[in-house]
């Protein structure tokens, strides 16, 4: 019998999980077009992922808009460039911190808690329940997270966009700049591809982030330590992965500008 | 004529390097109660899981009403699970749902039944483990042995051939064992072939007609009580009659 080193048999595993990642994320996907729907489920997921997580996305878009129109009229008053904030703000929210916060904001709060809901159904067999009943376990839990997410993220996102663009006007007023001068800017500084980019981004971060966490709860294992550990790997994992893909999905926007 | 049993043949299983079965063999023939005995992590669970296939054997041969079920596809498990049911250790009920959507999960999936049909058979089966009036209580609400029987509803609303119930009197008070051991006989009266897995000799005595112990991975004996009773194995008898010799074993 071939003896694995610990290297290898680490090396092994992480394919493993690399290997089921990739399986679940293409089951979730294919079910999208399958039925049964679970437009309950839907709708459940929706509430929990989206709405709950608006306010949050709101407060997060309003300051960051606020601090990031501050430090920009702060650099431009030498050069009496003030008026070119409003696409200073736009370009930099709708492009980057926009999707990037907005998803950090739900892979915190969200992602945890699907992975934690997932983890104690699968520490408490009620996954088990479920595959004896009959059901297709990706199907009935995996895909409605799926696609609440894939809606409710582009969602939360143009809302913290807006409201970012909005904080940005307040501090902008104050130094004299009128509504039409700070979004006259847009255009000067933003292309088509750029609002594109600005949703492509929480499509990606939303599929990353429902897959993840899933992944992590249906393959919970010992007990309430178990669910509470893997709950922190998911938003970890999550938070990070997020990050890297913004600079390659930026990466590939750059190379079609 | 299709064979009418559960058959388990040279099954292996292992996690992690520990082997949790070696060579295992069992046969539920229907309308023959078992109860498979055994100490705590001899694997009893183990056994239930790996014909539902909810985990599936390193080597061996697993196979319902004569169709190989071993190593197969998920999706080709549905239709043999729509024979048995099981009742969880701990009823493993679904939280976000009322006791009366639990029971009636598996008709709303097949989705075979009007709504009005399947709250009826809800009802009929709320009725027969005497919780009814739990009906639209979710089970956070309800006590363990309650959580139980709702469970045993459950595992009948869809009418399976074979019930297994893991541990089911486990935590429970003296009348919640003589409900649960009640409801089994009156199970088995109604023509349902159960299949047990405990360490509760007096709940398997009263409950089952043949007993499987497990003991180090290996079926240690195979037999009615009486010849449980008799067996001179010393292992069997440890585990009937523990001594001073079992202490911290």
């Amino acid at each position: 019998m071939i003896r694995l080193s610990a290297i290898d048999q680490q090396l092994l595993q992480f394919f493993a999980r690399f290997q089921a990642f990739f399986f679940l994320a293409w089951q979730a996907f294919v079910r999208i077009f399958h039925k049964p729907y679970y437009y309950r489920d839907f709708a459940i997921q929706f509430d929990k992922l989206g709405f709950s997580s608006l306010f949050i996305c709101v407060l997060t878009g309003l300051f960051t808009g606020m601090v990031m129109a501050l430090q920009a009229l702060i650099q431009l008053k030498p050069f009496a460039a003030t008026s070119y904030v409003g696409g200073m703000v736009a370009v930099t929210m709708i492009k980057e911190l926009g999707p990037v916060l907005a998803a950090l904001m739900v892979a915190g709060r969200v992602g945890s808690a699907i992975t934690a809901e997932l983890g104690t159904m699968v520490v408490t067999e009620q996954v088990d329940a479920m595959r004896v009943e009959g059901t297709d376990i990706i199907q009935r839990l995996v895909t409605p997270r799926l696609k609440a997410m894939l809606l409710a993220l582009p969602l939360l996102t143009i809302i913290t966009d807006a409201i970012s663009m909005l904080g940005g006007y307040l501090i902008a007023s104050g130094y004299s700049i009128s509504p039409v001068m700070y979004l006259s800017t847009f255009t000067q500084f933003m292309v088509p591809l750029d609002y594109l980019e600005g949703v492509t981004k929480p499509l990606v971060f939303a599929f990353l982030i429902t897959m993840i966490s899933c992944q992590t709860g249906l393959n919970t294992g010992g007990g309430a330590e178990g669910v509470g550990a893997a709950a922190k790997r998911a938003v970890v994992l999550s938070s990070v992965l997020v990050l890297m893909c913004d600079f390659f999905i930026a990466k590939i926007f750059v190379v079609f500008r | 004529m299709e064979e009418q049993c559960i058959r388990m043949e040279q099954v292996c299983y292992t996690v992690g390097g520990r082997v949790i079965l070696s060579d295992f063999d069992m046969e539920l023939e229907r309308g023959v109660n078992r109860t498979i005995l055994g100490v705590s992590g001899s694997g009893k669970t183990t056994i239930l899981k790996l014909i539902l296939g909810l985990i599936h054997p390193q080597s061996g041969r697993i196979s319902i009403n004569g169709m190989e079920i071993t190593n197969r596809p998920e999706s080709a498990y549905r239709e043999q699970r729509k024979k048995i049911a099981i009742v969880f250790q701990g009823g493993a009920l679904f939280d976000s749902m009322t006791v009366g959507e639990n029971v009636g999960y598996r008709l709303f999936e097949e989705g075979r039944l009007s709504q009005a049909e399947i709250e009826e058979i809800v009802r009929e089966k709320l009725r027969f483990v005497g919780v009814e009036p739990a009906l639209d209580l979710y089970p956070a609400e309800l006590s363990g042995g309650m959580k139980k029987r709702v469970a045993i509803a459950r595992a009948l609303a869809a009418d399976p051939e074979y019930i297994f119930f893991d541990e089911p009197t486990t935590g429970l008070d003296p009348i919640g064992v003589y409900n649960i051991v009640s409801l089994m006989n009156r199970l088995q009266e109604a023509g349902k072939t159960t299949l047990m897995v405990t360490h509760d000799l007096p709940t398997a005595f009263a409950t089952s007609q043949r007993f499987s112990l497990i003991h180090e991975s290996r079926l240690a004996f195979e037999g009615t009580e009486a010849e449980l009773r008799d067996c001179p194995l010393a292992n069997v008898q440890e585990f009937l009659q523990p001594t001073d010799k079992s202490l911290f074993v």
